[in-house]
């Protein structure tokens, strides 16, 4: 398809459709749930997956306390066990960048924040670019984009890969993240579609959810995207990175987010670079399990800082 | 996109060995035959030894029986029918159906574990697929046993009599049930015999209809390699015959049989053709070649042996195939991870091995994955042969093992030509998204199953069996009553 630019040149995107079959990808993703994780591969893919948390807090209540709150939980995961690594990011809304940027400072805890009227988009272009603009400013690393759900459905796909391609060059060197909001396009097809588009369009990562809608990142849809990024990959060698977020709250969830990773991508994905999991409760519950791992014994819930 | 250079390396984190524990199995170091209700030795005195195909240690030592044994498990079947089974009401026998499906349910874990050990099959599939389709089978015909008169409407119902059944090596289990439970549903009294390397599921079947408190005599069970399968095909006094198993074998059962009154159903070989259109789903396409003929070793006579791919996706597919065949993990069939197990017996290993060298010689070009295998017990990575065509044997014969031939094609009339360009009929596949592409290949391929948009999916309500050389008679569903009732 071809999208004109706001600034006159065009661009072509040769998104060719990529059919995808539902209870294939449930069969498959059923399977890939079943490989058994114990032991020595338990605790380092529990310590690897922490490595990729985005850990994340956007609710209207914010404030610049939470977000402190937040970033000194990103810095000090359980202070029993220092030989833990950090997570990969915090993500906030563009007014708590500022606020998180002080509290990581010299920390390598990266900062994303979520933009373009996150969480609908449902605001004019020039607002979406302006809302990346100031939170790049703001000191942003990453920015977390919302695709126009409304302008997809109604097929109006030039419109949605402008969007992203414009939104990536107010970005400047921030990377940027491609929320699909899966849940809201209502086929494993159209998830395939808009991921070749923003892969296209220039995404870093694509982003199944934004965590306000369900279904978010299921195990079909993570599958789907990964396929999506194994074929993008392929054809131009490029490296997209993948990022599930909403609902992942257990250990177990997220050991399985890795095997699909690992199986379908290979383990050159398996780094925090390509690799992010959304999630704001997923920590403790993995802090659970490797305190389990190193004495034996489940730990009570009050024994994790919850912040 | 993220600039290649500032990518961190990828951790090499990979998945420990999770085997199955194996504490709970309680083998006997020896098993006598099933006869009329009790474990007794066989007449000769001789015992074979069953291996695990994975290390090659010895399982357990297994009665050899002969014709004497075969006339006595006959006999007492006879009994069992005229006396007590026959006699018994559908709903009765419902009952004692249902129980064994209850007690293999009940033991799933300890029959899985067996059959792995002695089959060599992974722990994941006895796990998932053999046992649970096996109460599946045993649970449907309880169903059936009071409402056969509705299975035939207008028809009196009544048993055949005696069925002798012999079943391969490759399901054991799942054979048992898939003869067994038909035939116990429609009255009819059983001596069966299980394959020579794979006798150890079937003697704990046997436990469990002592469990079950099934009559003596309406299930016997008499191991023993080929000698014993000619003995009990050769008993004048059987009603019935169902085999599983090889064409050749097949043939010569059809040969002794001639002449006779007595029944019988073939379920033999395949050499399945796989169809992928230019329009499938590739990604599932190709976790359907996987499941068509990595699935149990392709030690599945419906197995998808002959791939068929549109010529303008076989460069896609078979990048993608190659990919995802690296991620099979082969080995300890017991480890829950393993996707690919041991390979039945060493005969068999040489066989696989016979035609991987035959197809080299032939001129098709190997592809076979990098995975390491165990040094001991048997095995054969997964492997394809490209560049081929139908005039190749690797193309035209069973090879019964992970080895696919993959063929291209142009249009959908030249894939159904060479689909059905095979002396066997079993079973075949399709890939298009495309609903009315479907019926057009479905019609138009002579096999008894054909799978669309996935492969290898097996359900007690579903008949199943083959045309031409992949046999007659089918198992599962109302059609596999068929064989073990007499309607007047």
């Amino acid at each position: 398809m071809t999208t004109g630019y706001a600034n006159g040149t065009t661009t072509t995107f040769k998104i060719q459709p990529h059919p995808v079959d539902e209870v294939g990808i449930k069969e498959r993703a059923a399977r890939l749930a079943t490989r058994s994780i114990k032991k020595s591969s338990k605790i380092e893919g529990l310590k690897l997956a922490l490595s990729m948390i985005d850990l994340t807090t956007l609710e209207g209540a914010d404030t610049p306390g939470r977000v402190r709150q937040l970033c000194a939980k990103a810095l000090h995961l359980h202070s029993a066990r220092p030989d833990l690594p950090l997570v990969a990011a915090v993500c906030v809304y563009p007014t708590m960048v500022r606020i998180a940027r002080e509290a990581l400072k010299g920390t390598p805890v990266k900062i994303a924040a979520v933009a373009t009227a996150f969480p609908s988009g449902m605001n004019p272009l020039e607002v979406k670019l302006e809302d990346t603009r100031y939170a790049v400013g703001e000191g942003a690393d990453e920015i977390d984009m919302v695709i126009s759900r409304g302008d997809f459905l109604r097929g109006d796909y030039g419109r949605v890969a402008d969007e992203i391609a414009q939104v990536k060059q107010a970005c400047g060197r921030a990377h940027l993240k491609v929320i699909l909001e899966t849940g809201e396009l209502g086929t494993l097809d159209r998830v395939r579609l808009a991921s070749d588009l923003a892969m296209a369009a220039g995404a870093d990562f694509i982003k199944t959810s934004t965590g306000k809608i369900q279904p978010a990142a299921t195990p079909e849809v993570v599958l789907v995207m990964l396929q999506a990024i194994y074929d993008f990959h392929r054809k131009t060698g490029k490296k997209i990175g993948m990022k599930p977020a909403g609902g992942i709250a257990n250990s177990k969830q997220a050991l399985h987010l890795l095997v699909m990773v690992r199986e379908v991508l290979g383990p050159d994905w398996l780094t925090p670079d390509l690799f992010r999991i959304g999630a704001s409760r997923l920590p403790n519950d993995i802090l659970m399990q490797l305190e389990k791992e190193r004495t034996g014994v489940y730990q009570g819930v009050d024994y994790f800082s919850n912040d | 996109m993220t600039d290649t250079a500032t990518i961190s390396k990828g951790s090499d984190w990979g998945y420990a060995p999770a085997p199955e524990s194996t504490d709970h199995i309680r083998l006997k170091d020896r098993y006598g035959l099933f006869i009329d209700g009790k474990f007794t030795p066989p007449a000769s005195g001789k015992y074979f030894k069953t291996i695990n195909p994975a290390n090659e240690k010895v399982l357990a030592e297994v009665a050899e029986a002969g014709e004497k044994d075969v006339d006595r498990a006959v006999q007492a079947a006879r009994k069992a029918h005229d006396k007590v089974w026959r006699k018994m009401s559908g709903r009765e026998r419902g009952k004692y159906v249902y129980r064994i499906a209850r007690i293999i349910q009940e033991r799933a874990r300890e029959l899985a574990v067996v059959e792995s050990m002695d089959g060599g099959k992974p722990i994941r599939e006895s796990r998932d697929v053999d046992i649970p389709l096996s109460a599946a089978h045993f649970f449907y015909h309880a169903g059936w046993a009071d409402k056969l008169s509705y299975a035939f409407p207008g028809k009196k119902v009544s048993p055949v009599g005696v069925a002798g059944q012999i079943i391969p090596w490759n399901f054991p289990l799942l054979m048992v049930a898939w003869k067994v439970a038909p035939a116990l549903a429609c009255g009819n009294t059983v001596v069966l015999k299980p394959a020579e390397t794979t006798p150890l599921t079937a003697l704990l079947f046997a436990e469990i209809c002592q469990e079950a408190g099934l009559p003596d005599g309406v299930f016997n069970l008499v191991t023993g390699a080929g000698a014993t399968g000619a003995a009990l095909v050769k008993h004048p006094d059987l009603d019935k015959v169902a085999f599983t198993g090889s064409t050749d074998v097949g043939k010569a059962i059809q040969k002794a049989l001639a002449g006779r009154g007595t029944k019988l159903t073939l379920e033999l070989g395949g050499k399945a053709a796989h169809i992928i259109f230019e329009d499938a789903t590739i990604d599932q396409a190709v976790e359907g070649i996987i499941n068509g003929i990595y699935f149990n070793q392709g030690h599945v006579c419906c197995a998808g042996s002959r791939l068929f791919v549109q010529e303008s996706v076989e460069e896609e597919v078979i990048a993608k195939l190659k990919a995802r065949m690296e991620t099979l993990i082969v080995g300890d069939p017991l480890d829950k991870n393993t996707d690919i197990g041991a390979i039945n017996s060493r005969a068999q290993c040489d066989r696989i091995n016979d035609y991987l060298k035959i197809g080299v010689e032939e001129g098709a070009e190997l592809f076979q994955t990098r995975c390491s295998v165990p040094g001991k017990g048997f095995w054969v990575r997964p492997s394809f042969f490209t560049k081929v065509a139908q005039s190749h044997r690797i193309v035209q014969e069973e090879i019964f093992g992970p080895v696919l031939a993959i063929q291209t094609f142009r249009t959908l009339n030249e894939a159904l030509e060479k689909a059905n360009n095979t002396p066997y009929g079993l079973s075949g596949g399709v890939w298009t998204d495309k609903g009315s592409k479907i019926f057009k290949v479905t019609r138009g391929i002579r096999a008894g199953v054909i799978w669309a948009n996935t492969f290898n999916k097996f359900d007690p309500t579903s008949p199943f069996g083959g045309y031409k050389e992949s046999g007659y008679g089918r198992e599962g569903g109302r059609h596999g009553l068929k064989p073990y009732v007499e309607l007047t």
